[in-house]
């Protein structure tokens, strides 16, 4: 499952709305091994293309050089599809390299409704996994708001 | 002739779960061939019919080496080489 804020879905989207009708990418970085997205970073599709994306070389290893630094990891990475449903393309598949991310799909294909999907993708076997969107991640996982946390 | 490689967490099966390696060599091709005499699989993950695999990005400190001589970059020593999953799809 993919917890995530309100707001960094709502930074996700908009990137996708701004870029459309090409395709938008990037990642959201988080705490090693915390599986907590907190860091949104917005990158440049290389391609510019409705088809196709690929994170710019250089500014991929400048991220990648900062989360380092930062002691974080890739916790989203997410793309756009623009004319279809966010489901992961063969090509997704093909190079899916973090075993650990969560792929955060988004179709913008509806100009009023976007559609959001979370996978996990290992070894070209793409799970569909469910995204809970929570406003604090303080607040998340304490139970039913009908049920009191302490008696 | 020894150089730092990153190396990506998708490829620490190959070198025992390690960040980082020492390896040798005056170009990335050598580089590579020498992490292949220590961490076996390697090689095939990042060169396919005698070019960097589409999937990899590889640098020379800063530098992207599609833009820099690709296998015949020139490494010297303390250089680092850093090896990232290229992110791409469709």
């Amino acid at each position: 499952m993919l917890v995530i804020r309100r707001d960094l879905v709502d930074a996700m989207v908009a990137h996708a709305r701004r870029d459309h009708p090409d395709e938008a990418c990037g990642i959201i970085a988080g705490p090693e091994g915390s599986d907590r997205p907190e860091r949104f970073v917005a990158m440049d599709n290389a391609e510019r293309s409705p088809t196709f994306y690929r994170f710019d070389s250089m500014e991929q290893l400048r991220v990648h050089r900062e989360m380092e630094r930062n002691d974080e990891e890739t916790v989203v990475v997410y793309h756009s599809h623009t004319a279809t449903e966010p489901y992961p393309s063969r090509t997704d598949i093909s190079y899916a390299s973090e075993p650990n991310a969560h792929y955060v799909l988004i179709s913008t294909r509806d100009p009023e409704q976007h559609e959001l999907r979370s996978y996990r993708i290992v070894d070209g076997v793409v799970t569909e996994e469910p995204v809970e969107v929570v406003e604090s991640y303080m607040f998340a996982h304490t139970g039913a708001d009908d049920t009191p946390d302490c008696p | 002739m020894a150089v730092i490689v990153s190396i990506p967490t998708i490829l620490r099966t190959h070198t025992g779960g390690k960040k980082s390696v020492e390896a040798a060599g005056e170009t990335l091709a050598q580089v590579i061939d020498d992490l292949e005499t220590n961490h076996g699989g390697l090689k095939q993950r990042l060169v396919k019919e005698g070019a960097l695999h589409r999937f990899v990005n590889v640098y020379v400190n800063d530098e992207d080496v599609r833009f820099a001589g690709g296998l015949e970059a020139a490494v010297k020593d303390g250089d680092t080489v850093t090896i990232l999953p290229a992110v791409a799809g469709g």
